[in-house]
């Protein structure tokens, strides 16, 4: 699309902005590219959410896992990264790595093992995944980013966190258009997240009260191989 | 049997014909008729119209036999109910009850009848199965709760009639489906129970009767009272000018009040919500006679809406606004006029409505049509032409839906553990799924238990299983409780309730406050605080989402922003739309229009042309106030609906063409489509044929390729997604979080298009979208029917028969995945503006 390119010098349709002066691009896939530290952020995978709920009695598609890694591959596919962190909630519960369809387990393990992978646990899955390599940590600081799971309300510039799963409206021409967004200002980014059956959040709701000084902050929003900015006065 | 002649009519024991005698009433015919075929346990149904004395004649059989019935000694077992009462609305199942109660009081005769809706209260509901009434009065959805329950066959181990009320309507939904399933297991249970329907006219009546009794009988005998005096029928001939477009009919307020004054009550139907709240609003803004003018719609507090049903019980209203709620046989009260307002859509439903007024049959019902614009006045003209014929375009009944099984299966493993075999028989007995096909039963079967996906991934989660003596029960109660709070085949858009308060400012408490009613929640996402708009006849000032509620304080200014709700929910019927292009087709029919129609009309002929009766007229011309754009316009005449889906196939063919459409919008009478090249040119030039671009074969790839993305399927799959149990609406223990959904079916929707395009939920939605929101079989009869007649006129400016559609394209949003191209429209703006400084 013609506008599309325009919008997209890097012609990947990824959205360049900086925090804490780092360069950083917000991939329309729902990924951050570092291209400093040849690192891709990824957060909120909520592997196996499928089985969680099938096991209440609910028996959503079993294939949730197989397409969120998918997109991830490709994602890594195309950036290369050297290092990979997972802001939490890569699992959508404690035994969630346990039920991974053999396939997927195998493809992960391969994955994780092949980079430098670390795992930022999650409020839904505090506990390690078992069996597949990379470091664990609660929260970690590279340079001048600091990555931890949950944002907190106060916390030093630079932080980029996710569990918010942030989803941005606007409205144009009598119509709302609602996206899953990146969500930043000049301190801090909160991730969306990534996995397939993960929902979003308006980031006007209440639960991202005292993380951003009012409407100072803008939304990179997912479009079709295109990531969207839109300041945060703009949104409804 | 005796050998007595089944022509002579039973005589009426002897209380009820004193009761008939003291009434000064006659027992009518068809009330005997149906009486002799209860005795004989024929199962029948009993066609009639409005003020027939329907209700009376569906209850004397079980009355009588209640009459007879010697009394419960003391110390014996309670007797299961005798009688079961079936409405589509709990609003009628209530105003039976209180029609019942008068000649059960007179006669003294020893019967019980209770309720029992979703509005009955627990203790009460526990009660009912304790002690059941004689006659129990429910809903479709209440019969499934009462058959999951373990103690279903005691309950209904003494069960004589089932009598179902307006039939016609029930059979054509999915709680017709829903219904016709307890009906079979009500058969198996009790295999001597008489089925009575009772329904308004209807264009096969075979249909219905073969819908009554079990599949593997004949069908049911038939009683038809014939139509009593023709209703007497105008179509508002107003001074004003009826307008090009729109649906709101501002221009006859004034004639409409005129009519008010001049009647005891008047009915007024409109066809939507935001119609009722609009014609409400613009009706008490010249009441300066202070009439005690009410409004009735669905979303109203239930409080309120018992309030204007008793108001009209008492004869102290003198008109009432009211949608469909209303439009079953409800009687309320000395209706003398009903008005119609907005295009009827259908001649049979405009039948059913216009019989609300007059209640007696051998008086003649009066009723005014008030088209809001000018195409609805030929729809109009056409559906009363309909009436004075009698036609009748009833719905066909259609093939069972799987979703609604599904629901279905798990609530019988809820009552007890099943032998697939025999539920299979039981299920296949009823009409709408009498051919469903083994395979698909056993796929649907386990897509109960598991969910029935290739991957067998959950087996160890299944919900129902087969235990060692090969019959299938669920695996943990919580199933049975999760089915209860999920039963039924509506599904409302999640909605809020409206809580009017005084808070108006930041961390003030909205406590308190009245509750108004419940609105959708797409709706209000579009609004920011202080936008206005009509609920409730009151103009009310948005002020936020609290938890579950929408918060709202009265606005000062009276002028609101509108609900920009869509047109009516029912598509132009085919009998209408064949009617109305024979109208058009023939101006000696024009006589009977009003001038400024005909006018209308005569100036199209002479601009472009009026189609012949089974031709496609296409319009093409340019625009230059829209910054450049074509337009093409046709003229099918199929309703909403499939001009839609036509809509979407035709900018994809376009495209292929490079005619670089842009949009389209669709309307009951007509579709356009704009873009960036002169399609009329191209014709010419021979780089587009229409005989082409409108081939059949649009609905073999094209149709399969936009299917897979449109926001309509996606619709159509949620619903599938919470009838079959899929998603739940509710889950224990989170009854209030409805709001937020568990998850979004569009998520699983893609995740499982994907993987398992065959699985049965989506062959479920794809079955659904073509008999419904996309009507596709609809639009293959229309292509089929203008091959060949298509005529195309070029023209160099708008035609007075394209003005209504071109007016409403400011005013409906571009359906479709226009999405996207909104975003990078808006995004782009700011970007400009960034670059700027």
């Amino acid at each position: 699309m013609a506008i599309a390119s325009q919008l997209a010098p890097n012609g990947t349709g990824a959205c360049p902005f900086e925090l804490a002066g780092n360069e950083l691009l917000a991939d329309p896939a729902g990924i951050i590219w570092w291209e400093a530290e040849k690192c891709l952020i990824v957060s909120d995978l909520h592997l196996e959410k499928g089985s969680s709920f099938a096991r209440r009695g609910q028996m959503l598609p079993p294939y949730d896992t197989k397409v969120t890694l998918a997109r991830l591959q490709k994602s890594i596919d195309f950036w290369r990264p050297k290092t990979v962190i997972s802001l939490g909630d890569a699992f959508h519960d404690n035994d969630a790595s346990l039920r991974l369809p053999l396939a997927q387990r195998q493809q992960l393990s391969v994955m994780c093992k092949s980079l430098d992978w670390i795992w930022i646990s999650g409020n839904h899955d505090p506990e390690p995944p078992v069996d597949l390599a990379g470091m664990v940590a609660d929260t970690l600081s590279i340079g001048s980013l600091h990555f931890c799971h949950e944002p907190q309300i106060g916390a030093e510039p630079g932080e980029v966190s996710g569990h918010l799963h942030p989803s941005a409206k606007i409205r144009i021409k009598g119509r709302t258009v609602r996206r899953r967004c990146f969500v930043a200002s000049d301190k801090r980014l909160i991730m969306p997240s990534f996995g397939a059956y993960t929902g979003g959040l308006n980031v006007l709701d209440k639960a991202y009260s005292g993380l951003f000084e009012g409407r100072n902050f803008y939304a990179l929003m997912l479009g079709e191989g295109q990531t969207y900015r839109f300041d945060g006065k703009k949104l409804y | 049997m005796s050998a007595a002649d089944p022509m002579i009519p039973q005589d009426l024991p002897t209380q009820f014909e004193a009761w008939f005698k003291k009434r000064g009433w006659q027992p009518r015919p068809h009330q005997l008729d149906l009486l002799e075929k209860a005795t004989k346990r024929r199962s029948t149904l009993l066609i009639a119209p409005t003020g027939a004395g329907k209700t009376l004649a569906g209850f004397l059989p079980s009355l009588t036999d209640l009459a007879a019935r010697p009394p419960r000694k003391k110390g014996e077992a309670h007797r299961g109910i005798h009688t079961l009462y079936i409405s589509p609305l709990k609003a009628l199942a209530v105003d039976i009850k209180r029609n019942l109660e008068t000649p059960i009081a007179e006669m003294g005769l020893p019967v019980t009848l209770e309720t029992r809706t979703g509005d009955t209260p627990g203790h009460r509901r526990q009660r009912q199965k304790l002690m059941p009434p004689d006659i129990l009065l429910t809903t479709p959805e209440q019969l499934a709760l009462l058959l999951a329950s373990k103690d279903a066959a005691r309950f209904f181990s003494d069960l004589a009639y089932i009598v179902l009320d307006e039939l016609h309507s029930l059979v054509i939904s999915k709680r017709g489906h829903l219904l016709s399933l307890g009906l079979a297991r009500l058969r198996n249970l009790r295999p001597g129970a008489v089925s009575i329907g009772l329904s308004a006219t209807v264009a096969e009546p075979d249909e219905l009767c073969r819908w009554l009794v079990s599949g593997h009988e004949n069908q049911a005998d038939l009683i038809q009272v014939g139509e009593g005096a023709k209703p007497h029928i105008t179509i508002l001939d107003s001074k004003e000018r009826v307008p090009w477009s729109g649906h709101s009919a501002r221009y006859a307020i004034g004639d409409v009040y005129e009519s008010i004054r001049q009647h005891q009550t008047t009915l007024i139907f409109v066809n939507t919500r935001s119609q009722a709240e609009l014609v409400f609003q613009e009706l008490w803004r010249i009441n300066e006679d202070n009439l005690p003018i009410a409004l009735h719609h669905g979303s109203l507090d239930v409080g309120q809406r018992r309030r204007v049903e008793a108001a009209m019980g008492t004869n102290s209203l003198k008109a009432i606004v009211a949608t469909s709620t209303l439009d079953l046989g409800i009687d309320w009260g000395e209706v003398d006029l009903v008005v119609h307002i907005g295009a009827p859509k259908g001649a049979s439903r405009l039948a059913q409505r216009i019989g609300r007024s007059n209640h007696r049959m051998d008086e003649p019902s009066t009723a005014i049509l008030v088209p809001a614009n000018r195409f609805e006045v030929l729809e109009c003209q056409a559906a009363l032409d309909a009436n004075y014929l009698g036609a009748q375009d009833t719905p066909p009944l259609i093939e069972g839906a799987i979703d609604v099984l599904a629901q279905h299966i798990l609530g019988m493993a809820c009552a007890e553990p099943f032998d697939e075999d025999e539920l299979y028989r039981e299920i296949t007995s009823a009409t709408p799924y009498a051919k469903l096909g083994r395979e698909t039963f056993t796929r649907i079967l386990q897509f109960v238990a598991t969910g029935g996906y290739a991957l067998k991934n959950y087996e160890r989660y299944a919900k129902i299983r087969k235990n060692t003596e090969g019959l299938w029960r669920i695996t943990h109660p919580k199933f049975a409780q999760q089915y209860r709070l999920n039963v039924g085949t509506i599904v409302e858009a999640p909605s809020l309730a409206v809580r009017l308060t005084k808070w108006r400012g930041k961390g003030g408490s909205a406590r308190g406050g009245r509750v108004l009613g419940k609105v959708e929640e797409y709706f209000l996402e579009q609004m920011v605080q202080g936008d206005t708009f009509l609920f409730a006849g009151k103009v009310l000032r948005f002020e936020g989402i609290r938890e579950n509620e929408c918060i709202v304080t009265s606005a000062q200014n009276t002028d609101p922003k509108i609900p920009a709700y869509m047109g009516g929910k029912f598509p132009l019927s085919t009998y209408l739309a064949d009617q109305v292009r024979s109208m058009i087709a023939d101006p000696a029919r024009w006589k009977i229009l009003p001038d400024q129609v005909s006018q209308w009309l005569q100036i199209q002929q002479q601009k472009s042309l009026l189609p012949k009766r089974d031709q496609l007229l296409i319009e093409t011309f340019p625009v230059d106030e829209r910054g450049g754009r074509y337009y093409m316009i046709a003229y099918p005449f199929e309703g909403r609906l499939a001009h839609q889906t036509l809509g979407m196939l035709l900018t994809r063919r376009l495209e292929r063409a490079h005619a670089r459409p842009t949009g389209f919008v669709a309307t009951d009478y007509a579709i356009a489509v704009w873009g960036l090249r002169d399609m009329g040119q191209m014709v010419a030039n021979g780089e587009l044929s229409f005989a082409d671009l409108y081939d059949e074969d649009m609905l073999g790839d094209d149709l399969e390729s936009w299917l897979a993305d449109s926001y309509m399927l996606k619709r159509t799959f949620r619903n599938c997604a919470l009838i079959s149990g899929l998603i739940e609406k509710r889950h224990p223990g989170k009854e209030k979080t409805g709001r937020q959904m568990t998850i979004s079916s569009d998520l699983i929707y893609d995740v499982l298009r994907e993987h398992e395009p065959d699985h049965i939920l989506m062959q479920a939605t794809r079955a659904d979208a073509a008999s419904g929101l996309l009507d596709v079989r609809r639009l293959g009869d229309m292509l089929a029917r203008i091959k060949g007649h298509i005529v195309h006129k070029p023209l160099s400016e708008i035609t007075p028969m394209a003005v209504p559609i071109m007016l409403d394209i400011g005013r409906e949003a571009i359906p479709g995945d226009a999405n996207e191209i909104l975003l990078a429209e808006a995004a782009e703006n700011l970007i400009e503006k960034a670059l700027s400084f």
